[in-house]
């Protein structure tokens, strides 16, 4: 690896960025078509979408699915994991199912769910949690089982508390699989979030990119994308890179 | 008073047969004394303290501490510092210490004491191995323990290290008035640390040598009269100590 300068890196994200925003340009020049507009247009869609609340409101709706469908994932695929990780024969049992519900497609997990659950949006946030759940646990099984004996040892030598072993000793040493599931898991989410508000429900990004879609409304696709994209780029820099740093602060 | 009594421990080995690591070794040690434990690789002292830690309750036996099973203020420490590495010097020792603000204060001033005020605030992946087995040891005695067991808590480490660090442990142990009992495979540490010194067979591990060692502290592992006593016990006892005599540190691991 060679090194890169901290000032130098921020200025090639920007020419990355800029490069980008050209080429679409560009393309947009030489199509002169109604599919692709300019970068121009779909900014000022993006304004006039943000002063009608519509957009922020469907932005909203969708945020807090995935947040809590996400939540809801980390908590029950971490407890399946690690109980995995650490009994051989639960892993036998449950190894199985796991499989199935990696290679399952989401879209039948989702029509599924609508089907046997219901229209509604306690369905629609089982549908996401249980699509991304797998993935967790099987991060989360590789962290547990390569969880240092040792420590575990000093932990139980010096008669530390349940709570304070977990809290202290085991969990931290699942802290970088952790991050690597929460990544994985959000881009995950991301996109399956979409197509489950596609499908059954009445608001969200997902339905108002439906509803442009049968309107063949291009430049509304594209600013709803762009303002998706950049939530996904601020979660990343704001909440996940930040919270790595800190809980891998002692690796420095 | 500590009492040990160890009818037999197995477990089985790698390729599933049973294996006896200790059998019918039984031994005292009075509050206070430093006693240490010798015998070749293999012998199962590893798995003696680990029987004695409460680590392993698979024996026929039982260890007691004043008629009961110690389970509280015992300390230990292994071949390793076994430090969490993403706590810091201090919250390592907090982690054992307790949780209050006096329980705080007494674990900076061990750390001070122990010449570790400066990294209080470092993760011990920035120490030296020496200075990482300083704070095992400082996480030790934090709690004031009635029983100390450590396991060859300073192989792998250079001679100077070394004494500096057998000198803070008869300090810290002479002010606490604890039961220690200490495994090596060097004759001469256990000669120059111990009260008195037990040696073991090999597997299964049983005791065939209880010897009081009457030399005055302080003492160092170059004293002279260390050495003699070293080499008297070298030539009368040949066939026992076999394997011992060399002193060096090998860092093995005879809990397999």
């Amino acid at each position: 690896m060679n090194f890169v300068l901290p000032r130098e890196e921020a200025t090639l994200r920007v020419i990355s960025l800029l490069a980008f925003v050209a080429l679409w340009q560009f393309a947009a020049w030489s199509m002169q078509s109604q599919t692709l507009p300019t970068p121009a247009v779909i900014c000022t869609r993006v304004y006039e979408e943000l002063l009608s609340w519509v957009l922020p409101r469907h932005l909203g709706i969708t945020l807090g699915r995935v947040v809590i469908s996400f939540l809801l994932a980390m908590l029950i695929g971490t407890i399946i994991g690690v109980a995995m990780g650490r009994s051989r024969k639960l892993d036998l049992l449950l190894d199985g199912w796991l499989i199935l519900g990696l290679n399952i497609p989401a879209l039948v997990t989702i029509i599924l769910c609508y089907v046997w659950f219901g229209l509604n949006d306690a369905t629609a946030i089982l549908a996401v949690a249980i699509n991304k759940i797998p993935t967790v646990v099987v991060t989360v099984r590789e962290g547990a089982r390569a969880v240092d004996r040792d420590l575990l040892q000093v932990a139980k030598a010096y008669r530390l508390s349940f709570w304070t072993t977990l809290s202290r000793v085991f969990l931290p040493q699942l802290y970088p699989y952790f991050m690597v599931g929460a990544r994985s898991g959000l881009s995950l989410i991301w996109k399956i979030v979409l197509v489950v508000e596609l499908l059954g429900r009445s608001d969200g990004i997902g339905f108002q990119l439906n509803m442009f879609f049968q309107m063949f409304d291009i430049a509304g696709i594209l600013a709803y994308t762009l303002v998706f994209a950049a939530i996904v780029m601020l979660v990343e820099v704001a909440a996940l890179r930040p919270l790595e740093r800190r809980l891998t602060r002692w690796r420095n | 008073m500590l009492e040990v009594e160890i009818n037999r421990k197995s477990y089985p080995d790698r390729g599933g047969q049973v294996h006896i690591a200790l059998s019918g070794l039984s031994f005292r040690a009075r509050r206070g004394e430093l006693v240490c434990i010798v015998g070749p690789s293999g012998c199962g002292k590893s798995t003696l303290l680990n029987v004695v830690g409460g680590l392993d309750h698979d024996v026929d036996g039982g260890v007691t501490m004043g008629g009961v099973v110690p389970e509280h203020s015992i300390g230990f420490m292994f071949q390793e510092p076994r430090l969490m590495p993403w706590l810091t010097v201090l919250d390592n020792v907090m982690l054992v210490a307790g949780h209050t603000a006096d329980d705080r204060r007494r674990a900076r001033e061990l750390l001070t004491a122990m010449e570790l005020g400066d990294v209080l605030h470092a993760y011990p992946g920035s120490l030296s191995g020496g200075m990482q087995r300083r704070v095992a040891l400082a996480r030790a005695f934090v709690i004031d323990p009635v029983l100390l067991l450590m396991d060859e808590p300073f192989v792998s480490l250079d001679a100077p290290t070394a004494n500096r660090l057998r000198n803070m442990l008869i300090t810290l142990w002479q002010r606490c008035n604890t039961t220690v009992l200490f495994v090596t495979h060097d004759l001469r540490e256990a000669l120059s640390l111990g009260d008195r010194v037990c040696f073991l067979s090999g597997a299964p591990g049983q005791l065939v040598l209880d010897l009081p060692v009457k030399l005055p502290r302080p003492r160092s592992a170059d004293d002279p009269a260390v050495l003699a006593l070293q080499s008297e016990l070298l030539q009368e006892h040949p066939e026992l100590l076999a394997g011992l005599a060399s002193g060096k540190d090998t860092g093995e691991n005879d809990n397999a």
